[in-house]
């Protein structure tokens, strides 16, 4: 019983102190992001492999998406004799949720696991020891540009992600199923406001920091030896879904 | 100095004195905490209890600004190289000279290009660390360890996995630089007894302490059972093996 107590105690403590110590990791990256000098050929290599690498992946599950979004708003809208109001229904979608959100999944498996990965080897061949004792932050130096090249392109990768799944729901609502297509852009325009566009961009740059902060984290502080890079790797993509969901609820809770 | 990692006791009351100007090699069975020692030096490790004395200032002590300045003092050359994989060996030489310093490219370039010649790496600076041998790498990791002058060098294992000419090779480039530039040398090894060569001090660490420290002739011939055990690589005595 007591030994019981023990463990649920034990755990509990390390949980918080791991929270704690990505708290304070998440803290000094944002801090030192913004401490001259800024390092901005490395944010634009940064910005290079976590948006323009990630463009093609995004354009693909954006267009998909966009396709299965006009096929059921369409079958659902129908039940209402609403099928006119398709645009609107699939913009709302896209810019308040899927949007952010499925861009952000993607941008996670394809770039978070590699940030994570990279850094965890780094660490195992103590290149992360090797900057320290050149007297470099290497948090400033690793993880403070992945940290500003992630908040420029999630918003811009949320933005295509959401164009092309309009224009992917349109081809099945319009050019398909015979929605006409005056009334899917001008249902589109007279529903969309200010606050849907604004609250899904809020989303997808609070989403980039969230996966760049958790993949470097979790990397940074990964066992020195291969399970510990693969497991880090592995955690790195499930936290990182997992709080994107849990604040996408916060937020929309929020901005509502 | 105690260190203790989870229920493991590393250094178990570790004294060492480092002399200034001369090359101070730590020898040890694998495992016996020789690089926990090491990097303990600039502080990449902090002790449990202890304190580690840098000209009489304890740097386990130090603010972060503090350190980073005192870390500017040494050069380090890991037993991998730990050299930073996505740029080129001239790269990475200037990454502490680009990074600390406000030279200009041309100086830079200058500066890397003699080191890398030391090394005996001249013209090999665009290539890329995968594209190095083990030795190769080594030279790199050393000539990015030199470029900023560093008053204290510590050299982690830095010929374990060599064949014995590319060791001899590496030993006698250590002793070279440390004789144009006068730092004050660290060297972590086992590869005995061709490291003797080039210490002025060996000190055998054993059962986390350090059980004697020497210059190399005195050493060799030292009357201690644990340094004899380990100079004639026998696996019976005070040092537990297999």
């Amino acid at each position: 019983m007591l030994f019981l107590l023990c463990r649920i105690g034990r755990f509990a403590l390390d949980e918080l102190s791991e929270m704690g110590r990505m708290f304070l990791f998440l803290l000094s990256a944002l801090i030192l992001a913004f401490r001259p000098p800024a390092k901005i050929r490395l944010i634009i290599h940064h910005i290079k492999t976590i948006g323009v690498d990630s463009l093609s992946v995004v354009l693909l599950s954006g267009f998909f998406t966009g396709m299965v979004m006009g096929f059921q708003g369409y079958y659902s809208l129908r039940k209402f004799n609403a099928e006119s109001w398709l645009g609107s229904a699939t913009a709302l979608g896209l810019l308040r949720e899927l949007g952010p959100v499925l861009s952000a999944f993607m941008v996670t498996g394809r770039t978070g696991s590699a940030m994570a990965a990279e850094l965890g080897t780094m660490r195992a061949t103590e290149q992360i020891d090797a900057l320290y004792s050149m007297a470099i932050n290497p948090i400033k130096y690793l993880v403070s540009p992945r940290l500003i090249a992630s908040l420029i392109a999630m918003p811009l990768l949320t933005a295509i992600f959401d164009v092309i799944g309009i224009y992917g729901a349109y081809l099945v609502g319009v050019g398909l199923l015979g929605v006409s297509s005056g009334s899917y852009f001008s249902g589109m325009e007279s529903s969309i406001v200010f606050n849907d566009v604004y609250s899904g961009f809020v989303k997808s740059l609070s989403f980039g920091l969230i996966i760049t902060w958790v993949c470097c984290y979790k990397g940074f502080h990964a066992p020195p030896m291969a399970a510990g890079v693969s497991r880090a790797t592995t955690e790195s993509v499930v936290l990182s879904f997992v709080l994107i969901l849990v604040w996408d609820y916060f937020l929309t809770s929020i901005m509502l | 100095m105690h260190k203790g990692f989870g229920a493991q006791q590393v250094l178990k009351g570790v004294n060492l004195d480092i002399a200034k100007g001369k090359i101070t090699t730590i020898v040890g069975t694998s495992g016996c905490g020789k690089t926990v020692l090491l990097k303990h030096l600039n502080a990449l490790l902090l002790p449990d209890r202890g304190e580690v004395l840098v000209d009489g200032v304890d740097i386990t002590k130090l603010g972060q600004k503090e350190l980073y300045e005192t870390r500017s003092r040494f050069g380090v050359l890991f037993q991998g190289a730990a050299l930073l994989d996505s740029m080129t060996i001239f790269d990475n030489v200037a990454f502490p000279l680009r990074e600390k310093t406000k030279m200009s490219e041309p100086q830079i370039q200058k500066k890397v290009e003699e080191r890398l010649e030391q090394v005996g790496l001249e013209g090999m600076g665009y290539k890329y660390p995968a594209e190095l041998s083990g030795g190769m790498k080594k030279r790199s990791g050393l000539a990015r360890a030199l470029v900023m002058d560093p008053e204290i060098v510590l050299f982690d294992e830095p010929t374990t996995g060599l064949d014995p000419v590319l060791a001899t090779g590496i030993h006698q480039l250590i002793a070279r630089t440390q004789e144009t530039f006068g730092f004050t040398g660290v060297v972590v090894s086992h590869t005995i007894p061709q490291v003797f060569a080039i210490s002025d001090y060996v000190a055998m660490m054993a059962n986390g302490v350090i059980e004697e420290i020497n210059p190399p002739k005195e050493f060799q011939s030292s009357q201690n059972p644990v340094v004899q055990q380990f100079i004639k690589g026998e696996t019976e005595g005070p040092i537990q093996v297999l």
